[in-house]
């Protein structure tokens, strides 16, 4: 999937994640992650983020996310929407998510 | 049936935990058309990833002429969902179109073809007049609902004691029961008005619905409470049950209980009964 601007999904209500993704050509993956619950499951959500944009065959991007106790489906839920909507996309793959 | 706003994960992760016979994740009139995406993507991981029990699992999508449906059906079709909730139905072929949509789905996805139920709710004038061809359309349909704030709003009316919508009430209900499905009656909006609600809840088991839409976990208590047969109604019912085994038992195909015949219709009533009061566990003999 190849992102072409700035896509953003979520909120900052609790249990949600705001997900930023900004396209860039090199450099891998670049999370910068606030959460309230960073101590305990900060590794985790970034974790989740990492593999789901793996998943979505997205190499390069800045992705900033504010996290208030989501759950992983969550995140998941709202790195795939920031990533279609980055990559100006509504071709949705379902078997594959 | 619980609603679940489809965008609220912290909705979404609770709603399992209050004692709803059902959770219905909506996609339509609570998602505002700028998140339609990302609600489809919370609820389908949802779908995938939580516990709900043994509850039963509703969607409700966008309806199929506004483009979204069809989105919304790709998504939770394939995460498994129990029930496709069909809003705004007006006709029976409202209904099928709906069903070829899933019908294709679960052959695209290896899904067994049948396993999506449906409910149609029906929100205007032509779908109320519509009901028993809307009700017969299809056999994965599980129920009829009704929506009022659509219903009142196409009458040109608005909603106030139930008078405005009785009519409708009894044609879904009728059309439910000549074609052996459930009757579900609309949402009662103002979860303040508790005594209002209860007068509603009455009204619809006196009429013979089935169960009701809430939008507040508040609503469930008194809603299971006033569905619940009493503890005299119950024990008639069991009575009623022994007399009928006891006839069988006898080779008798008459039975009677206080010296009154007992006939199928009052069968019928009490397996009913007992059937609703095992919701709870009352019911078992």
């Amino acid at each position: 999937m190849e992102l072409v601007q700035t896509g953003m999904a979520g909120t900052v209500e609790s249990s949600d994640i705001m997900v930023t993704l900004e396209p860039r050509e090199t450099g891998g993956i670049a999370i910068s992650l606030s959460s309230s619950v960073m101590q305990q499951f900060g590794k985790q959500i970034e974790q989740v983020i990492r593999q789901t944009l793996a998943e979505l065959g997205v190499s390069h991007a800045s992705v900033d996310a504010v996290d208030k106790g989501a759950l992983d489906c969550t995140v998941r839920a709202r790195v795939y929407a920031a990533a279609y909507r980055a990559a100006s996309s509504e071709a949705y793959d379902w078997g594959a998510m | 049936m619980m609603f679940v706003p489809g965008n609220n994960p912290g909705m979404i992760k609770d709603a399992g935990i209050y004692g709803a016979d059902s959770i219905m994740f909506d996609l339509e009139d609570s998602v505002s058309i700028a998140e339609k995406d990302a609600a489809r993507f919370l609820v389908y991981q949802a779908l995938r990833t939580l516990d709900f029990g043994a509850k039963e699992i509703v969607v409700r999508i966008n309806d199929l002429e506004s483009g979204l449906g069809i989105r919304d059906l790709e998504a939770i079709v394939r995460a498994g969902v129990h029930i496709v909730r069909l809003p705004k139905t007006d006709s029976a072929q409202d209904v099928v179109d709906c069903e070829q949509e899933i019908v294709r789905i679960e052959r695209e996805a290896g899904i067994p073809e049948g396993r999506t139920g449906m409910m149609a709710a029906i929100e205007s004038a032509n779908g109320v007049l519509n009901a028993k061809e809307i009700a017969f359309s299809s056999d994965r349909l599980i129920g009829i609902a009704l929506g009022a704030e659509d219903y009142v709003t196409d009458l040109k009316t608005t909603r106030s004691d139930g008078t405005e919508l009785l009519f409708a009430r009894c044609m879904i209900l009728n059309a439910a029961r000549a074609a052996g499905i459930d009757a579900l009656d609309t949402v009662f909006a103002d979860v303040n008005d508790e005594a209002g609600f209860l007068e509603e809840v009455k009204l619809i088991k006196k009429l013979g619905f089935d169960g009701k839409s809430i939008i507040n976990p508040r609503q469930i208590e008194p809603l299971h409470k006033a569905f619940m047969p009493s503890e005299a109604d119950l024990e008639k019912a069991r009575a009623i049950m022994e007399a009928i085994a006891e006839a069988e038992a006898r080779g008798s195909g008459v039975a009677s209980l206080k010296g009154k015949m007992i006939d199928r219709p009052v069968v019928l009533r009490a397996q009913r009964m007992l059937a609703l009061a095992d919701v709870d566990g009352a019911g078992e003999v």
